[in-house]
Parts: C-alpha cells; structure tokens; sequence
C-alpha cells in the first residue's frame, strides 16, 4: 500500500498513521472513527453530528482505489443537497471529507 | 493559514457552448478547494446565465479549426477538417451541438443550467455586466437566478481586489 517506505506519520488517537505531504491517510484501513474525529477537529469541524457521518460513511463505502467520491457523487448518492455539504464541510466538502474519512483525496472534475 | 481567504474571479465573455464550460469547471474546482469565486459575465458571455439562453448554447463548426471529423464520429480523422461550405449548411449547427452536448453527458458532466446551480449552492457569486445589459434591454428577471446582480465594471473592479482574474 505504501510506495515511499519514508512515508510521513501522523498521531490520531492514540494511534500512529500514515499521511501524505497534505496529512491524507495514505492506508484506509489503519482509519477509525476516533481517528476521523481529531482530523475533523483539525479542519476546523467541532463535533461530527449524524449527518456528518452518514456523509463519512458513504465515502468509505464508495471509495474508489482508496479515493473518495467527488462532491456530485456524494450529493447524488445521498440525497444532501450541496448547499448542506458546504455547510456541514465547510471550503471544500469533498476533499474535506476525504481526509476526516481517511480517504485520498476525489478523482475527477466533478 | 492566510489571514485572507484566496478569491478567484473569472469572467465570461462568450456564449458558444464550448467557451461556457471553463468557468464553470474551474469555478467549481475552485469552491471545492475552499477558494471564493466570483464570475462575471459580459457581452455574449450574458447567455450563460440568460433564462432564454441557457439551454440553447451552441457550437458552430463554421471557422472553428480545432472540430475534425473525429468529433463527429469518424475515427482517426484528427486532421479532416469539417469543411466551412459544409459547415454553412442549414442544421449543421444544431447538428455539432448535439454531438457535443453527447459527449458531455456520456461523460456526466452536468448542464450549463445544473452548473450554476452548484456554483450558487456552493456559494460562489454571479454578476451581470451592467453595460451588456443595458445594449441587449435585459432586466434582472432575464437571469436564471435572483441573486445574481447587475454591477458595473467599475463594480467589479473594487470587489476583485486580491483576487486571481481569468478571461475567458
């Protein structure tokens, strides 16, 4: 899973974990939701309420090659307008998203 | 962190099917990095965000060197060009239109309409050219959305400041 044996590291509860140069999961399985709840911390989110975890969830369930979908297939795959994806992830949900759920980062340009 | 958040501001200054799409693309990648974006539109570029307009942008192959045969179907003729006596006949813009309006939705890329929408769902600002306006006897409701504002350049001008300008 790991191309660069000096891969950078991360603390997330309690938990040591692989991240690229942007601090994304470079492995999807060494992910918990402990973990997603101090990396939402660091982009700025408080508290992860149940919408924001049906938002994660989906993500993880969708990945692609470890990427998480774009924000289209997010809307269109959960029925949350992009309205509630701006407010819930606020600057960028998509890729916001990816990394709380310890994804890479959304293919595609849409 | 910056102290100001980045601002992009793209204005659109022409109203071809193909010449709508990259603000809307880039716009769009711009919000989903965290980056303001502000689009203006101007002169023909006023199509893109005319109710009567949107739906009916188009493409001509008459003069447009870059759409071979390729486009519409023939493949490996990258080079064959569509000749412009054809390209003059009647349909033959609908008909390139059509094509390309395929291929964007084959690849799910959304409407010039549904863009928009995502753009202001996302938070993005869309303004009006007040000069263009005027020439063309527009009013606000000719817009496809209510917030859309009709601002003068000098408008844009002061609400741009700091930001990264693309013409487009």
């Amino acid at each position: 899973m790991f191309a660069q044996a000096s891969a950078k590291t991360a603390e997330y509860a309690g938990k040591i974990v692989h991240v690229n140069e942007e601090g994304f999961l470079l492995d999807p399985t060494e992910w918990s939701p402990d973990i997603a709840v101090e990396i939402a911390k660091e982009e700025g989110i408080a508290e992860l309420t149940p919408l924001h975890w049906q938002v994660i969830d989906f993500c993880r369930k969708h990945a692609v090659n470890g990427r998480s979908p774009t924000l289209r297939q997010i809307t269109s795959g959960t029925g949350i307008s992009t309205k509630e994806m701006f407010s819930l992830f606020p600057k960028g949900p998509a890729k916001k998203v990816a990394r709380i759920a310890g994804l890479g980062k959304p293919e595609g340009c849409v | 962190m910056a102290d100001e958040n980045r601002k992009m501001a793209f204005i659109c200054s022409k109203g071809t099917l193909d010449m709508a799409y990259p603000a809307l693309v880039m716009g769009w990648a711009a919000l989903g990095n965290g980056v303001d974006v502000m689009i203006f539109f101007t002169f023909w570029g006023l199509d893109i965000i005319r109710k009567a307009r949107v739906e009916h942008l188009e493409l001509a192959p008459v003069a447009n060197t870059s759409m071979k045969m390729s486009l519409m179907g023939l493949k490996g003729a990258d080079n064959i060009g569509i000749p412009n006596a054809v390209g003059v006949l009647p349909g033959m813009t609908a008909f390139a239109t059509k094509l390309m309006k395929d291929k964007i939705h084959a690849l799910g890329v959304p409407s010039v309409r549904e863009y928009l929408q995502m753009l202001l769902d996302g938070g993005a600002k869309l303004y009006a050219c007040k000069m263009t306006v005027d020439m063309m006897g527009l009013t606000k409701e000719d817009f496809v959305d209510d917030s859309i504002e009709i601002v003068t350049a000098s408008d844009f001008i002061d609400m741009t400041e700091g930001a990264q300008i693309i013409f487009i």
